[in-house]
């Protein structure tokens, strides 16, 4: 289980990013977002300043923008609903191109773009600065209720162990030359899914009874965090701060 | 189906939050009755075979990618309520570590694939139960129809959301019935994955489904003097039955009950809808494809109203965007598998 300590986005390294702690960096994307989403959507250079402040992150952070750029395909599917959106708005129209598009909707996909982009480019940074233990540690001391952040804690300790197993099994109906084919084969793979249910609850009975006999009561102790020195939170604070400036100063130029 | 950010506006995320804040706390509470002590890692482990089970991803195009949503599933094997915290659980975790889906649209995101599903497939579950034969295998058939109902539910509830806090005017009749249409669809593949995988675990271990936890016959004893009693229930978790009924229940009891449930909701589709006969142009000019630069029909239709469908024909909406789902699907369900054949042969 030592790869519990890191995920997919994380990206190992000691910037200045990596070591503020993750309450107070959940705290700033949130205070970045919420500005962000509530910029009116045609302050267009407001947008561009959000970008600009964010690349300014990515290089604090020390983190390549095609390590940012290749993990932005979560995005996809809404970047289709976006570009759909102008031609299926209702309301006035105009030409683009020679093409009749609605007005409303060229803004709202617009929108949805410009802000759902910098929503994502924002998780990827801190998701890429900070790994699960941390994150969970920053969680905890933002008072989420302990239960779920038990939950949350056991998930993310599980979670490679449950995909190992699943690869296994994988590897175990291929080399018996299983094709997912045909429909019917599906009943293979859900029971598959069925036994990886089994198998992983059976896994988590032992594994919560060997807990158990070894003193665990309801919650893991938190070892060694200090209380957030002023000078983190004041360097925190700069992207969210920032941010409004940035929508202020765009609204004199509005 | 992960919403991101500025998707909807800022009240409509701010009162999805609230309603998430709130069914969590809801839940939290009720969740301690439905698994003693062991609740955490066992709910943590859900949570990952849940996480599990949504990263099979197939993109579907308009706004959605289809995959496990996985509410209706947790459900029936571990409880509403401890199934509303790992749904939550899920989301934050992937949002947070993920990226997949907005941190201020986590509320709308809990609400929708936490909330909303898990609902609609506890209740569905439970409403089929009353009815079906009281037997563990029973669940299978619930199962996978609830599944099935909780994908379009869930979606609905977003077009809901979506005409009251969208940020583009999209007409809310053939909107809802896009979303429908789209969502029948991978309400199918989770009606399939749900009924199949439950159907696996009721075979073997039907004590660990919570929805059979009432269904399992009591264990019958013959006392010296050959006169049967019921033995005293056995602890949860602890008891095997060597009831295999439910195995017999496979693919064709899901598909005829998803084929039943897809009847019953086009059926229900189509009483809504009107009987005027250019329902089917309207419907093609609103979503753009016809004569887009006519002027619009819909032009002047109030959004926010969504009380009033009026004489939108939500039915043939849904089913044009069923047999559009169903091309486009077929479609990349061949490039996707010509992919991955590809790439394992590379990796083999």
């Amino acid at each position: 289980m030592s790869s519990a300590h890191s995920h997919l986005l994380y990206r190992h390294g000691d910037s200045i990013l990596h070591r503020l702690p993750a309450h107070a960096k959940l705290l700033a994307l949130v205070g970045f977002m919420l500005v962000v989403v509530a910029t009116p959507r045609d302050r267009y250079l407001a947008f561009a300043g959000y970008a600009v402040l964010l690349a300014f992150v990515a290089v604090a952070a020390d983190v390549p923008f095609k390590f940012i750029a290749t993990r932005m395909v979560v995005e996809a599917p809404f970047v289709v609903f976006a570009v759909l959106l102008p031609v299926i708005s209702t309301g006035p129209r105009v030409d683009v191109l020679g093409l009749s598009l609605s007005e409303d909707g060229l803004l709202a996909g617009w929108n949805i773009l410009a802000k759902g982009t910098l929503g994502v480019v924002a998780a990827i940074l801190l998701a890429a600065t900070t790994d699960a233990r941390d994150m969970l540690i920053g969680l905890q001391r933002l008072r989420l209720p302990a239960r779920l952040v038990e939950i949350a804690a056991f998930m993310v300790r599980y979670a490679d162990v449950v995909v190992a197993d699943m690869q296994r099994m994988r590897i175990a109906r291929e080399s018996r030359a299983f094709e997912g084919r045909r429909l019917g084969r599906l009943r293979v793979v859900a029971q598959s899914a069925g036994a990886l249910f089994i198998r992983s609850y059976e896994r988590g009975e032992r594994v919560h009874l060997a807990m158990l006999s070894r003193g665990y009561a309801g919650a893991m102790p938190l070892v060694g965090h200090a209380p957030v020195a002023r000078r983190a939170w004041v360097s925190v604070a700069t992207l969210p701060l920032a941010a409004v400036g940035v929508a202020v100063v765009s609204g004199w130029f509005a | 189906m992960h919403v991101p950010d500025g998707f909807l506006d800022a009240p409509t995320s701010v009162a999805t939050g609230a309603v998430a804040a709130a069914g969590i706390a809801v839940a939290l509470s009720k969740a301690r009755e439905e698994l003693d002590e062991r609740t955490a890692p066992l709910a943590g482990l859900t949570a990952a075979f849940v996480f599990a089970g949504q990263m099979i991803n197939f993109p579907v195009g308009v706004g959605t990618s289809g995959h496990l949503m996985g509410g209706a599933l947790a459900a029936v094997l571990v409880g509403p309520w401890t199934a509303v915290l790992v749904m939550s659980v899920v989301l934050m975790i992937q949002s947070l570590l993920f990226a997949d889906g907005g941190l201020t649209a986590l509320g709308t995101n809990i609400t929708l694939i936490g909330i909303a599903t898990v609902a609609a497939g506890w209740l569905v579950t439970r409403a089929l139960l009353a009815v079906l034969p009281r037997r563990p295998a029973s669940v299978v058939p619930a199962a996978a129809v609830a599944a099935f109902v909780s994908v379009p539910a869930a979606a609905a509830v977003f077009v809901l959301l979506f005409s009251a806090g969208g940020q583009a005017s999209l007409p809310f009749g053939p909107l809802l019935g896009t979303m429908l249409g789209w969502h029948l669809l991978i309400g199918i593949g989770e009606a399939l994955i749900t009924g199949l995988t439950v159907s696996a675990v009721v075979a073997v271990r039907p004590d660990l489904v919570y929805a059979a936890r009432d269904l399992r016959p009591t264990l019958k004893l013959r006392q010296a003097d050959g006169t049967l009693i019921n033995a005293a229930p056995s602890p949860a978790g602890t008891g095997r039955t060597d009831d295999h009924a439910g195995s017999r229940v496979g693919l064709r009891a899901v598909l005829a009950g998803g084929a039943l449930a897809a009847a019953l909701i086009a059926g229900v589709l189509s009483f809504l809808a009107s009987g005027s006969p250019d329902g089917l142009e309207r419907v093609a000019e609103s979503e753009g494809f016809a004569d887009s630069a006519r002027d619009h029909a819909f032009g002047n239709f109030a959004l926010a109203d969504y009380g009033e469908i009026g004489g939108i024909p939500v039915g043939l909406a849904g089913l044009l965007g069923v047999v559009v789902t169903v091309i486009i699907g077929l479609a990349v369900f061949r490039f996707v598998r010509r992919r991955t054949d590809r790439e394992e042969n590379v990796s083999a």
